[in-house]
């Protein structure tokens, strides 16, 4: 497992110093065995779902029922979300509260183009416009509706919502050095500002119903288990992809430079790095990673609404990165599943007490694991490896 | 005088027609020229008027009691800290106050901070690694793979500071006097025409010091070396040439014994040492 951190990377790049150098970042975490571990991992995993679902008589002991294929697929999208999260602050250190607006939008994108499939088969029949469109007495689509009838269009700008939001938002934060706690609260205000935003019916993204009632994705009806089951299973693909690409930004020379930017800003200046645009290139794939979740989620749970950009959703985030180990990118990927997994099963048995669950399950590990469970596998298989994170700074 | 007289002017050379990467020019002798430089923090007065020129391949000693304006002078050339009035040349085409952190150092100035600032979470060769000259934009670096003849030119500087057996450890580990090897090997790495080198031999032993004297009187000539020091046994081993700050302005510039010497120098630096 210690070969996941920038820190110990080393004898795997001397290991593929044969392969072309074109595009090498990319094929790099094929050769780490952590990499390697994650996918098998994760592809097992799939793959027992799939089996246990479709071979399976209904009534079997260990048959997964297609809600819980739906939940699982959930947790994957939350996963990839947690893992986009890692990115920016387990190794830039660049603490984002806002990064459930990026999920957002992403589901934004999405669920716009869910909206435009139903055509004439919703309440009021419209051929073109959404309910919420006719009942506010709306005759014509708003200028930004448009395009989204095209699937390539609507997935285009699942990255480029999120990814521009981001490159606008991060270029004016970077370029004026704003860092730490500081960016951690105008993250938080962003989001903020958005989910008022979409509050507001004049918006044009559905108020505070928001975009609900979806038939169809690529002319598959979202209410079969076969979609539900594809569904789940690009999620994991996508998590899978997403894993890859951080892994393999971590893993390059550019990684190391996050991580030493991380430490120490002012140094990496002054050896010639242009910090600021490397703040940015990671935060924008970072924010991109995050709308491929949330559209991805949309589609699954059948409904988004302005309180995902609530500002408590993004926090509830970093504490899935945080338990699950922050800065090894595996961890976040426990984290979220975890803590979601705890979430569904102590919201049905006492629906009061998961707040206090979580609260209490974050001071534990705080206090207990300050590397998180992911910390807890490396200081087993390896008792005397330094710490590879500076302690607590966001 | 009208635009036209302006671009007439064949005196005056416009920032926007130097090519930015343009060598460093150093055919009139100075690689560094300060002139009439001052700043001042919320009216306390940190450097005063001050001149001084480095020439190329030189090695300098900077000595000054504290607050005399050392790290200040080393804040103004790298770009860190904008000056009140003045104006600082690397060569003579390079005008540093245009200049930010990262443009400074491509242009090959490198500087070596008073606390040793090594990154910690990263190995000693990955220290190294990042601080070797190289493109740094963000889309080189994230398709970056080290070729044999920079792994071997990391291999060199390992071999001279000495931490060829600590090469996989991490920097964070090291002991202080460690780190200062490391980043003085970082500086090495950069490859730069002139290095800043701030305290260099602070916590160090008397051996390492000697290596450190050692290593910095190699570089002179093929490099301009500047050396802020306290440590005036340090300074002596080294120091052709001495420049005394004091106040933020150049009190006293010559060699080590006619600096010692001199009575101004005496009565605010080296007696005040003497006496504490």
């Amino acid at each position: 497992m210690t070969s996941s951190t920038a820190i110990t990377a080393l004898p795997s790049r001397a290991s593929n110093s044969a392969m072309s150098p074109s595009g090498m970042w990319l094929t790099r975490p094929f050769t780490e065995r952590s990499t390697r571990l994650f996918l098998g991992v994760l592809t097992l995993a799939l793959a027992l779902v799939t089996v246990l679902h479709l071979a399976l008589p209904e009534g079997h002991a260990l048959h997964v029922s297609s809600y819980t294929v739906t939940l699982l697929g959930k947790y994957l999208c939350y996963a990839l979300l947690a893992v986009a999260v890692d990115l920016v602050w387990g190794y830039l250190g660049i603490l984002s509260l806002g990064h459930g607006a990026f999920f957002a939008l992403g589901g934004y994108a999405m669920g716009m183009y869910l909206m435009r499939q139903i055509g004439d088969r919703g309440v009021y029949g419209d051929p073109v416009l959404p309910d919420f469109m006719v009942f506010l007495n709306w005759d014509s689509l708003p200028w930004f509706w448009h395009g989204f009838d095209m699937a390539g269009f609507a997935f285009l700008m699942v990255l480029l919502a999120p990814g521009l939001l981001a490159l606008v938002f991060g270029f004016l934060a970077f370029r004026s050095r704003v860092t730490g706690v500081y960016l951690s609260i105008i993250t938080q205000a962003l989001t903020f500002a958005l989910m008022l935003a979409f509050f507001r019916n004049e918006m044009g993204f559905g108020g505070n119903n928001g975009l609900t009632d979806f038939r169809e994705l690529l002319g598959f009806d979202l209410r079969s288990d076969a979609t539900r089951l594809g569904l789940f299973l690009a999620s994991g693909v996508a998590l899978a992809l997403g894993y890859v690409v951080c892994r393999g930004i971590v893993a390059s020379k550019l990684g190391r430079v996050c991580v030493a930017s991380r430490d120490a800003e002012a140094r990496v200046r002054f050896l010639g790095y242009r910090v600021e645009r490397v703040q940015l290139f990671v935060f924008v794939v970072s924010a991109m990673l995050a709308g491929v979740a949330g559209s991805l989620y949309v589609p699954q749970v059948g409904i988004i609404n302005p309180s995902e950009f609530s500002p408590l959703f993004s926090i509830e985030v970093v504490v899935w990165v945080a338990l699950g180990g922050r800065g090894t990118l595996y961890g976040a990927v426990i984290g979220a599943v975890l803590v979601n997994y705890a979430k569904t099963v102590f919201t049905g048995v006492m629906p009061d007490a998961w707040l206090f669950a979580l609260g209490g399950l974050f001071v534990v590990v705080t206090v207990l694991l300050p590397k998180g469970i992911a910390g807890l596998m490396t200081r087993r298989s390896k008792p005397d490896n330094p710490t590879s994170l500076k302690e607590a700074t966001p | 005088m009208s635009l036209l007289d302006a671009l007439a002017d064949r005196d005056r050379v416009f920032d926007f027609l130097v090519p930015a990467a343009s060598p460093v020019d150093v055919r009139h002798g100075p690689i560094l020229y300060l002139e009439d430089v001052n700043v001042s923090f919320d009216g306390f007065k940190a450097i005063d008027n001050l001149n001084l020129t480095i020439n190329d391949g030189e090695l300098r000693c900077i000595i000054g009691p504290n607050g005399a304006g050392k790290t200040t002078m080393m804040d103004i050339i790298t770009g860190k800290t904008r000056p009140d009035s003045g104006e600082v040349w690397f060569g003579s085409r390079h005008n540093l106050l245009t200049k930010s952190e990262p443009e400074v150092a491509s242009l090959g100035i490198g500087r070596k901070f008073q606390k040793p600032t090594v990154f910690e979470a990263l190995s000693v060769f990955d220290n190294l690694e990042l601080a070797m000259a190289a493109d740094k934009r963000v889309l080189p670096t994230l398709a970056e793979k080290l070729s044999g003849e920079q792994r071997s030119r990391i291999d060199e500087v390992l071999e001279t500071i000495g931490l060829e057996t600590l090469r996989s450890r991490q920097a964070g580990i090291l002991s202080h006097g460690q780190k200062q090897w490391l980043e003085i090997g970082m500086l090495l790495m950069q490859r730069p025409r002139l290095l800043l080198v701030d305290e260099p031999v602070a916590g160090m032993t008397e051996q390492e010091m000697e290596r450190t004297a050692e290593l910095l009187t190699s570089l002179a000539g093929k490099q301009s070396v500047v050396v802020v020091e306290h440590d005036m046994g340090f300074v002596r081993s080294i120091a052709r040439q001495v420049t005394v700050l004091h106040q933020g302005s150049v009190l006293a510039e010559g060699t080590m014994d006619q600096v010692s010497n001199d009575s101004r120098v005496i009565e605010v630096y080296l007696g005040a040492e003497e006496e504490a």
